[in-house]
């Protein structure tokens, strides 16, 4: 017996599955099922979290729908996938959030522009919001740096507090000894290697399937796009800090230093990759789409699109009248993207990557 | 009644292709590729395109060395002994050289077609050197030569029943079709008959087996009925095969009547006992490894009362084999399985008991004869004798499954249909399961019938474009 009924219907199919295995080749879900007869719930969420939703198992399977086996692969993990971003989440108050989570993160994105629209104008009235401010420290005539910092640093450490929580218990509930990550090196870089490529979204080299039975490779493509473009928004922050506390220089930096250049670069793929993944969310085989993850999917889509959106105008239109109410929005869209990421779909990243670090280790013991 | 507009373009095709499995298309995209329009037309609804194809999952062709996913050589010759040693002579030696010399072709030509390979599925290492297995089975394999020849301009319909062929003297000028309440008369200047056998027709299993056939399963699609065989033998095609030949294998007595496929085999005859509903055993369940042997066993059950037989088991063969769709039925104890299997409880007690009593010790090797044996008994088993003696016990009930008929029209090596006349027909073409029985008389070597489907496939294509051509002026 299973914790939930999805859970019991990952059990049914992964017994036809594993009955089957014409699908060993195309990810890496199947060789993880061979390597067991029966599932646990840990097991379950192990290998719905190692799925990467590809879909070439459900347009390749004889037993997909209308077959009476109905195997329907795909939406079966994406469904155990997002109850166990619930399962995991910390604290446990909050796992309410994954169950209307497009609806959870525009309340808290509107209420965070709206607090600090509010407080530019509290602290400094309008006629600074709506002013003109340029060079060196002119964000900071809105808000103070420290502010800043302290506020986006505090945000930053409780992601990272709650996201580690919600990962410790993921681990646990697989079942995976915390030696797997101390000793084992090789399986990080081997999990490093395969999140990095997104080698199992490919479909077993022929590319992913997602509006019909054609393979197309364009949800990697995009999912790079937007993987990378939040790497190099990540990095140009980091510079930005590094800038300003160890040599003492102030943002706005001119368009071709480093965080400009890396925020810039990383934001058109903050914008390029997240368009193309809603425009694949849509066109997607209604057959294949869990339709109760797309609140949130598509939130954590937006959000960082928006977080794109915002920082990029800021960028063209900063020496504008708009700048202050610009500022505002970004801050406010970034700093919600921090306190909702142990809350959304961002999670999918962490337990995929653990995912990824056990089916490595898994896979060199099982060929020994 | 009103009948809906056709959805057939009013044209003479070059070529009809009758049937969407393996051996139909390869013999559209030849077509295709030699310039002939091409119609391929497909009774079944689009999800269950493709008939038995949709089930398989390797193709077995000869290579003179390893390649990527093949772990050697696999010689003609060799490939031709198997071949003779599995239907026991029964096949058309010059057909099935034939065959064999162009199955080496066949591994590129397929993946140009869009086909991919992988190495030998999981459980399946015995098969390694002389089978390359299609990635992601024979649905993907099917998804890929349909990709290829919608691409070349092939026209494919669904839900499209030939209900007559117009021939005379050994000439085909068009085909009648039903599509739902639509019906139309195609002209073609070629046809290929590729629509597989005739197992998923009860009734005509029943010609050759009698009412025991109501007790068969079919492994596969519920649409190869075999009407379009039918019909070419009613026009004067020559019949070969027996009708009770066929590939038949022991399936789980629980599966569903149609289309169960892969997932209700078991592999475990070889680790246990076989006994038929009066709790006897019938045949030497360890003659030879499983992959030799597992397509005899769906001849044998049929041949026992009910067509019904329960494979015997201990705790210790439980992980040996391949896992399946149904959990095996389990008891503490010989007699209470007895019980839940409702066989005799103290004939399958004393069943075991004397099976027991005649296994010889020795070294149990589960891969590998491995001359465990019983002593004194019969039947005797040759390997893999272990007492029955370690609880829980358990047992699954088979039933004959059919995975497809080697009843079919007699063809050339151009797979031209040989009409009573003993004459090939002039733009009558078959290939796969509707002419299987040209090189399998009985039988079976794995992944033989898609290496039947694609060579004679590829063959009727080219043959059935070029005569089109001809045809033209």
């Amino acid at each position: 017996m299973h914790a939930t009924a999805t859970l019991e219907e990952a059990d049914r199919l992964m017994t036809v599955c594993n009955s089957c295995r014409y699908c060993e080749g195309l990810c890496a879900v199947f060789p993880a099922m061979e390597m067991r007869r029966s599932f646990s719930d840990g097991d379950l969420n192990y290998l719905a979290n190692l799925c990467h939703g590809c879909s070439a198992c459900y347009y390749d399977c004889q037993f997909s729908p209308p077959h009476e086996f109905n195997v329907n692969i795909p939406v079966t993990l994406a469904r155990a996938r997002h109850e166990s971003y619930a399962h995991y989440a910390w604290p446990g108050v909050f796992a309410g959030s994954f169950r209307r989570n497009g609806l959870a993160i525009s309340l808290i994105a509107a209420l965070s522009v709206t607090a600090f629209i509010a407080g530019f104008v509290a602290w400094h009235g309008s006629a600074t919001l709506f002013g003109i401010h340029t060079g060196p420290g002119a964000f900071y005539r809105l808000m103070p740096h420290n502010a800043m910092a302290a506020l986006f640093g505090a945000a930053f450490l409780y992601m990272l507090v709650a996201t580690g929580m919600g990962l410790a218990a993921f681990w646990r509930n697989i079942g995976e000894p915390s030696r797997t990550l101390t000793q084992g090196s090789s399986s990080l870089w081997q999990a490093a290697k395969d999140a990095a490529q997104l080698r199992y979204l490919d479909g077993g080299g022929v590319g992913c399937m997602n509006d019909n039975e054609q393979p197309r490779d364009r949800r990697r493509l995009f999912h790079h796009f937007t993987f990378y473009g939040f790497l190099l928004c990540f990095g140009s922050t980091s510079v930005a800090t590094l800038y300003h506390y160890l040599l003492g220089i102030e943002a706005p930096y001119p368009w071709y230093d480093l965080p400009v250049l890396l925020g810039t670069l990383g934001g058109l793929g903050l914008i390029i990759g997240p368009l193309g993944l809603l425009h694949e969310k849509i066109r997607r085989d209604r057959a294949i789409l869990d339709r109760d993850s797309m609140g949130m999917d598509v939130a954590f889509i937006v959000m960082l699109f928006l977080t794109s959106l915002t920082g990029l105008l800021l960028l063209v239109l900063r020496e504008t009248p708009a700048m202050g109410l610009l500022l505002a929005l970004h801050l406010g869209v970034v700093f919600a993207l921090f306190i909702t990421m142990p809350y959304g779909k961002f999670v999918h990243g962490l337990y995929r990557f653990a995912a990824l670090v056990r089916y490595a280790k898994e896979g060199r013991e099982f060929s020994h | 009644m009103a009948s809906s507009p056709s959805p057939f373009p009013s044209q003479t095709w070059d070529v009809i292709v009758v049937g969407g499995g393996n051996a139909a298309l390869c013999a559209a995209i030849s077509a295709r590729r030699l310039g002939a329009s091409v119609l391929v037309l497909e009774a079944a609804p689009k999800f269950y395109r493709g008939g038995n194809t949709r089930h398989t999952r390797n193709m077995r062709c000869a290579h003179d060395a390893a390649t990527e996913i093949l772990t050697g050589p696999y010689t003609e010759d060799e490939f031709w002994d198997d071949l003779q040693r599995v239907t026991q002579g029964q096949t058309d030696e010059d057909l099935a050289r034939f065959m064999i010399a162009e199955s080496k072709e066949m591994l590129t030509w397929i993946v140009e077609q869009g086909v991919r390979f992988q190495p030998s599925l999981g459980g399946t290492l015995s098969l390694g050197r002389t089978n390359s297995f299609f990635l992601g089975g024979g649905r993907a394999m099917l998804n890929a030569l349909y990709r290829t020849a919608e691409t070349l301009g092939v026209e494919v319909r669904y839900d499209s029943e030939v209900v007559g062929l117009e021939i005379a003297d050994g000439h085909l000028s068009a085909v009648q079709v039903r599509c739902g309440s639509a019906a139309a008369r195609l002209a073609a200047r070629a046809l290929v008959a590729a629509s597989g056998g005739f197992e998923a027709n009860i009734g005509w299993l029943k010609e050759g087996w009698g009412e025991i056939a109501e007790n068969f399963l079919i492994r596969g699609t519920p649409y190869n009925r075999g009407t379009v065989l039918r019909m070419l033998i009613d026009h004067g095609a020559t019949q070969i095969g027996d009708p009770t030949q066929c590939h038949a294998v022991a399936i789980d007595a629980r599966a569903p009547k149609f289309d169960g496929g892969i997932i209700t085999r078991l592999d475990c005859v070889v680790y246990g006992i076989v006994v038929n509903r009066n709790a006897e055993r019938f045949y030497d369940e360890g003659e030879d490894i499983w992959p030799k042997r597992y397509a005899i066993w769906g001849r044998l059950v049929a041949a026992q009362p009910d067509q019904i037989a329960y494979i015997i088991f201990d705790a210790s063969s439980l992980k040996l084999f391949m896992p399946s769709l149904f959990p095996p039925i389990a008891a503490d104890s010989i007699a209470e399985l007895a019980r839940k299997l409702d066989l005799p409880e103290q004939k399958l007690v004393a069943t075991v008991e004397s099976f027991n009593a005649a296994v010889q010790p020795g070294t149990f090797d589960p891969l590998n004869p491995d001359g465990c044996r019983t002593e004194g008994l019969t039947p005797r088993k040759s390997n893999w004798a272990r007492k029955i003696e370690q609880g829980p016990f358990y047992a699954y009930p088979v039933r004959p499954g059919i995975t497809f008929t080697y009843l079919g029209v007699k063809v050339d090596k151009a797979a031209r249909i040989i009409m009573g006349d003993g004459a090939p027909a002039a733009n009558m073409f078959a290939a796969g399961e509707i002419m299987a029985g040209n090189v399998l008389g009985r039988g079976y070597a794995a992944g033989i019938g898609m290496t039947i489907g694609s060579v004679f496939g590829r063959v009727a294509g080219k043959g059935a474009a070029t005569h089109a051509r001809h045809s033209h002026a």
